[in-house]
This record gives C-alpha cells, sequence and structure tokens, in this order.
C-alpha cells in the first residue's frame, strides 16, 4: 500500500521532544506521527485490541504495525489528532495497567522499551514460570522512564524471546528433583537430554546421574520422564544473562551474570541499574539515549557489580559471575570481512 | 452394614485405620505433573482423611505397592543371598471398581499363570486388602462399562464416597463395623456408587481373525504417531511387564543388590535380544503387540480380558493416541474381515 503524503499540514508548532517521550513516532511522513501501544509480555486482551483497530480506522489509515518487541504502532495519525488519541488509548492503558502518571495524558514516556516475553508456561510445555505476569511485573517496577533500556523473558533455556539480545535477559529454570524408585532406566531422560539440551544425564548402575554443573535446568528431563521420577521443583529459578545489544559499534549477545537467581533478585537487579545509569550515562548521548552496555564499557564491569547487587540478597544456589568479558564485533575497529 | 460419616467422623475413622493398616490411597501430588504448575494424582501411604483424593481419577495405578516401578529383592555378597525387609503391616489399598478388577489380572499374571508363583509379589499380595472408591460419575475415557469393570459387588473391607457434606461407607469386614459404628453420624444401607454407562464405549471382537489382523493397515499410522515413550504401560493398572537388575556396588563389586524394575512393551530395548535383534521395532507393531495383548492374547489363555477400560492410557498418552480407539478399529477391521471371507465362501 502506498501511504498519501499529508498536505494539510500548516504552520505546526510542536514539540517533537515531548512527542516522543509520551509515545508518539516521529515519522518521515511531515505531520503524521504514530501512536505507540506498550504491551507488557505480548499480551492483549481482545478488548484493547479492539480499541487498537478503532484508532486505527478513526485516525491512522486503517493500518497496524506489529512491532518488533511485541508492541503495536498506529501509524498515519496527524499531530493534531494526538490529544484526542490520548483521550482514545485510556482504555488499553486501564486495562494492561500501565503506570500513569495523568489521566487521559496517553504515556509517560517510552524509553524504556516494551518489555518483552515469550508465551512461556501460560500456555508453553516447556515453559519454567508465568513469563507474561512477570513481564508485567517488571513494567510495574520500572516504568515510566525515559532511559533506553531492553529487557526480556524467557520461559527456557531455548530462549525464544531472543533474550541475549537484551540488556537483561531472563531466562526460566528449574532444578529437577529426581525420585530413583520411580526410574525404571527407561533412558529417555538421558536420550532426550542429549539431543536436545546439553548431554547432562548419564546412566550409572541403571539410575541417573545428573552433572549439576552442566544442567540448565531445562526441565527436558522433566518433560519426557513417563513415569514422575523427574518433577520439577517448587522454587521458579532463573539465569541472568547482561548487556546483549544490537546497532553499528558493537553487537553482541548477553553474557551470564547469574544463574539459579529468584524473582525478586530479578526485579530488584534491573530497578538498581537505572540508579547507575543515572549516574553513569554519557551526559552529551543523542537525545540523552545510551545502551547501558556503553557505559559498562566504561566504568567496568566492578562498578556495575557493585551498583547491580545493592541489597540482593540472591538464594544459596546461586553463582554469581564476578567478572565479564563481552564479545561482539567491534566495527569501530575494524569492518573487514574475514 | 452401612454408615454415614461425617468429615470428622472419616478424619478419625482413617486416623484408627493407620495404626493397624499401612493406607495405600490417591494423591494429588502438586506441582508434580509434566509442565509447570500442573499436579499429578498417584498412589502414597496416607495417614490422614484429607490426603487421600477421592474425586480425581488418578493418572497412576494402585499396581506400584503390589509391583513397584523399583523394587530391591535381595543383596548379595560373596556367599549369601538375603531377602530385601518389607514392612509386615498389612495394607489397606483405596481404589475404584475397574482397580478391583484389575487386581485379578495382577493376581492371574504373577500366581496363577503356569505352576509357579511369583513369590516377591506373593508376600506383598498377601498384605493387601482393598478398600472401594464409589463412582457417581464417569471420568473422561472411561470405558468400565464396555468392560465389564464397572460394578464391584465384593472383595473389599469398606467402600468410601462423598454423600452430601459427609461421606458413606459399605462396611464388609466384620471386624471395622465396631470402629465405622462409633465415628458415624447414623446406620444406613449403603450400595457403592458406580456408572453403568460411559461416554466412550468400546466393542471387543469376540473373534479377531489374528494373522489378517497382525497384517492390517491399520497399526500403520503409530509408527509415527507413537513416541514410544511407555506411558500407556506404566499408568496402565493390568500391565505386568518388569526386567531385572543386578547392581555390584561401586566401592566393593563383590556385593550387590537384584532390582525388578517395570518395563514397557512400548519403549526401546524389550524386544531387544542377543546380538541387537529387535523384534518389534516399528512403533506400530509395538501397538499391536500391547493392543492385542489386552483384548485377544491374556482372553486366549484365562478366558476374559486383560483391560479393563479405566482409559489411563487414553488420559496420559502425549500424542493423543487413543487406546480405546483402537479396539474398536480391531472391532471394525475384524468384521471386516470375517465378512469377506465370509463372502469369499
Amino acid at each position: 500500500m502506498e501511504f498519501e503524503l499529508n498536505t494539510n499540514v500548516r504552520n505546526q508548532d510542536i514539540n517533537i521532544n515531548k512527542i516522543k517521550k509520551n509515545a508518539f513516532r516521529y515519522s518521515k511522513v511531515r505531520g503524521e506521527t504514530a501512536s505507540r501501544i506498550r504491551i507488557p509480555g505480548g499480551v492483549i486482551d481482545a478488548a484493547s485490541l479492539g480499541k487498537v483497530v478503532e484508532i486505527a480506522q478513526k485516525y491512522g489509515k486503517g493500518v497496524i504495525d506489529i512491532t518488533n518487541r511485541q508492541g503495536i504502532e498506529i501509524p498515519g495519525i496527524p499531530m493534531e489528532d494526538i490529544d484526542k488519541v490520548n483521550q482514545e488509548v485510556q482504555s488499553i492503558i486501564d486495562a494492561l495497567d500501565i503506570n500513569q502518571e495523568e489521566k487521559g495524558a496517553g504515556y509517560p514516556s517510552s524509553g524504556t522499551r516494551n518489555v518483552e516475553a515469550c508465551p512461556g508456561a501460560r500456555l508453553c510445555p516447556f515453559g519454567c514460570y508465568d513469563t507474561t505476569d512477570l513481564a508485567r511485573k517488571m513494567e510495574k517496577n520500572i516504568f515510566p522512564s525515559d532511559r533506553h533500556v531492553k529487557i526480556a523473558f524467557t520461559g527456557c533455556s531455548n530462549d525464544c524471546a531472543k533474550v541475549r539480545m537484551a540488556d537483561f535477559g531472563i531466562i526460566g529454570m528449574t532444578e529437577p528433583q529426581y525420585d530413583p524408585q520411580r526410574c525404571i532406566s527407561c533412558g529417555q531422560c538421558v536420550d532426550y537430554c542429549a539431543r536436545r539440551s546439553v548431554s547432562a544425564l548419564k546412566l550409572v548402575n541403571f539410575k541417573v546421574v545428573r552433572d549439576e554443573t552442566r544442567c540448565v535446568g531445562c526441565g527436558v528431563c522433566v518433560h519426557y520422564c513417563p513415569t514422575r521420577a523427574w518433577t520439577r521443583s517448587k522454587e521458579h529459578y532463573f539465569r541472568i544473562v547482561l548487556m546483549g545489544r544490537t546497532g553499528k559499534k558493537n553487537p553482541r549477545l548477553a553474557e551470564d551474570f547469574v544463574r539459579w537467581a529468584d524473582e525478586e533478585s530479578v526485579l530488584k537487579m534491573v530497578k538498581n541499574v537505572y540508579a547507575y545509569i543515572e549516574e553513569y550515562i554519557d551526559p552529551n548521548a543523542v537525545e540523552h539515549k545510551e545502551h547501558i552496555g556503553y557505559m559498562v564499557d566504561r566504568t567496568g564491569f566492578q562498578e556495575l557489580f557493585k551498583w547491580i547487587m545493592k541489597d540482593v540478597h540472591l538464594p544459596e544456589k546461586a553463582e554469581v559471575a564476578t567478572s565479564i568479558n563481552w564479545g561482539g564485533h567491534h566495527y569501530d575497529r575494524t569492518n573487514d570481512i574475514k | 452394614m452401612g454408615y454415614l460419616l461425617n468429615a470428622e467422623g472419616f478424619d478419625s475413622t482413617i486416623r484408627e485405620l493407620s495404626k493397624k493398616y499401612r493406607l495405600y490411597a490417591p494423591v494429588l501430588k502438586k506441582g508434580e505433573g509434566r509442565f509447570l504448575d500442573t499436579d499429578v494424582v498417584r498412589y502414597d501411604f496416607v495417614t490422614e482423611a484429607s490426603q487421600i483424593e477421592l474425586d480425581a481419577k488418578s493418572d497412576y495405578a494402585f499396581k506400584e505397592f503390589l509391583t513397584p516401578l523399583s523394587e530391591t529383592l535381595f543383596y548379595f555378597t560373596e556367599n549369601q543371598v538375603r531377602e530385601a525387609d518389607l514392612d509386615p503391616k498389612p495394607v489397606i489399598i483405596f481404589l475404584r471398581s475397574c482397580d478391583i478388577h484389575a487386581a485379578k489380572r495382577m493376581d492371574q499374571m504373577y500366581l496363577a499363570n503356569g505352576s509357579a508363583k511369583d513369590p516377591f509379589y506373593q508376600r506383598r499380595r498377601d498384605l493387601v486388602h482393598f478398600a472401594l472408591i464409589g463412582c457417581d460419575h464417569s471420568y473422561p475415557n472411561c470405558f468400565c462399562a464396555s468392560m465389564g469393570s464397572n460394578v464391584t459387588q465384593d472383595g473389599y473391607l469398606f467402600s468410601i464416597e462423598r454423600a452430601g457434606e459427609g461421606y458413606q461407607s459399605d462396611v464388609k469386614d466384620d471386624g471395622l463395623q465396631e470402629l465405622f459404628a462409633a465415628n458415624a453420624v447414623s446406620q444406613k444401607d449403603v450400595v457403592p456408587a458406580h456408572v453403568s454407562e460411559n461416554d466412550v464405549k468400546v466393542t471387543v471382537p469376540e473373534t479377531i481373525p489374528l494373522a489378517e489382523i497382525i497384517k492390517n493397515s491399520l497399526w500403520d499410522e503409530y509408527d509415527s504417531r507413537c513416541i514410544a515413550c511407555g506411558r500407556c504401560n506404566f499408568a496402565c493398572p493390568t500391565c505386568t511387564c518388569f526386567t531385572m537388575q543386578d547392581i555390584y556396588y561401586t566401592d566393593n563389586g563383590k556385593v550387590g543388590e537384584r532390582r525388578r524394575v517395570g518395563a514397557s512393551c512400548m519403549v526401546d530395548g524389550y524386544s531387544t535380544v542377543a546380538g541387537g535383534g529387535q523384534y518389534r521395532r516399528k512403533h506400530g507393531e509395538r501397538m499391536r503387540f500391547k493392543a492385542l495383548h489386552k483384548i485377544y492374547d491374556f482372553r486366549k489363555r484365562f478366558g476374559y480380558d486383560m483391560c479393563v477400560g479405566c482409559g489411563r492410557c487414553d488420559d496420559i498418552c502425549p500424542e493423543y493416541i487413543s487406546f480405546s480407539n483402537i479396539i474398536n478399529k480391531v472391532n471394525t477391521a475384524a468384521g471386516q474381515i470375517l465378512s469377506a471371507e465370509k463372502e469369499a465362501e
């Protein structure tokens, strides 16, 4: 389809910084904007989605963009309709329980990106926790904020949500519980662990031995056990990976920071890093936006560690990295293809 | 004699019973299902009435007491063998009508299948008494009425089922009349609830033209549908297959134990013989072997069908394969083969 150029634009005096922070996009079509709908965890009620359709038909061009981060953008909205659209999105903001400063004024910020989540244990047989629920808790924990932060939740080590591309990637884990009295040595857990996971299991004297250091807590053994010899731990655990990013300078995957973390620590650590950002963000950053990873590149990991661990009390099981070296290609150093 | 009990009366009855008996009952295990926050109902020992799951059908069968999934039979050293201990306290197993019928099949296989009785089964079986859980409705996938296992009139010490806010019980055992009378609200004639019809109905063919059925294409789809996990066997109250394992303790290879563990005709390795040959490599062949054992071979030997129609295999199959549907498919195929033969004559 083709968007028509908005020829009705007259001498508009619009504070572009303000509308951007109000979750309206700067568009290449002069005088037009797009309304950005946050959908924490990627789950939206049907009535709110109906409202999105209504806004797109009434103010936009009858099309809806599904964004990369599970949000929605309604393009083709004339800038003069921003106030009206803000009134319209109120029901969506209420339904999705988005933190707001003023009713009817739309979204208070858009810097911190929509919190992503795979379907997780709501739907997926492999999910180790309710990703949507935790994404919503995280949203309440940190929004509104203008800081450019990406947080993503995935239910298990498959990482379908690709959380290793985010500043904070949260990967669900279960600690498999083994009851040897229910084990008949069929070997399916050993076989599936090898074929679908990391080969952490072996049969010794016809019973299963789990290599605890190798086990990633994916729960494949629990899934395939036909007798309930393997069950999930009552506790939900998490692997926290840090500072993955895309971009021009140094795209890279997030690296492991903690494994066997608990939910409370996950929420606390992310909140803590917002204070670190205020301290270390480049004052000259374009539009006051900078990936946290670049701050860590300047301060060193140890400084981040000091801030992120403030008042965090991890479970006894938790293992924490004492140093992290990120990889990726440094395009600011070389652009050669080897 | 029948009794009405309130919740307190049931509680104290169970507490009293557990002094003399070990009580083995379906228990809801929170969070122990295959997926997160899903439960499983399986058998375990209880001491309180509140631990007994009277409402749901159990996912796994009562047979885990009679034939544990993994049981050490005896220990051995250089020149000596010593039988493993077994708690001599008698056991009451709480189970439904289909399962009492299943116990008969277990006994048939272990105690009346040829001249030898299995002593390790026998010593457990000798401890066992039954308490019948009434069924006031049929559960999904049940087809007990088709298999004739929906009614049980004797063979239990007492029955138990919900009745309004409380419970009712038909006590058959004279030794327990006093206990129930002392804890009951009132006496009443009780006939344990049973279902007389299920949504799922099967017709077991009276005559199975074996040679043709074995070659029939109806088994082919299971080559790809069945993942050979064996859940149907492990959940089945009548599957009796086991295998043996000799374990030598790693610190001293002269000492060890012999274990008997559950086996499954669906799982890899079951029909593997020396040299690596496998009699039934295809999953469809394994399905055929299992199905025909349940509705053909067993009957040929003992005069009645092995399957009791509890439907646990259908409940538990991760690939949504329905065993009751397999029975009906065999029936249809058998009918077609027989009528074609008749026409040919």
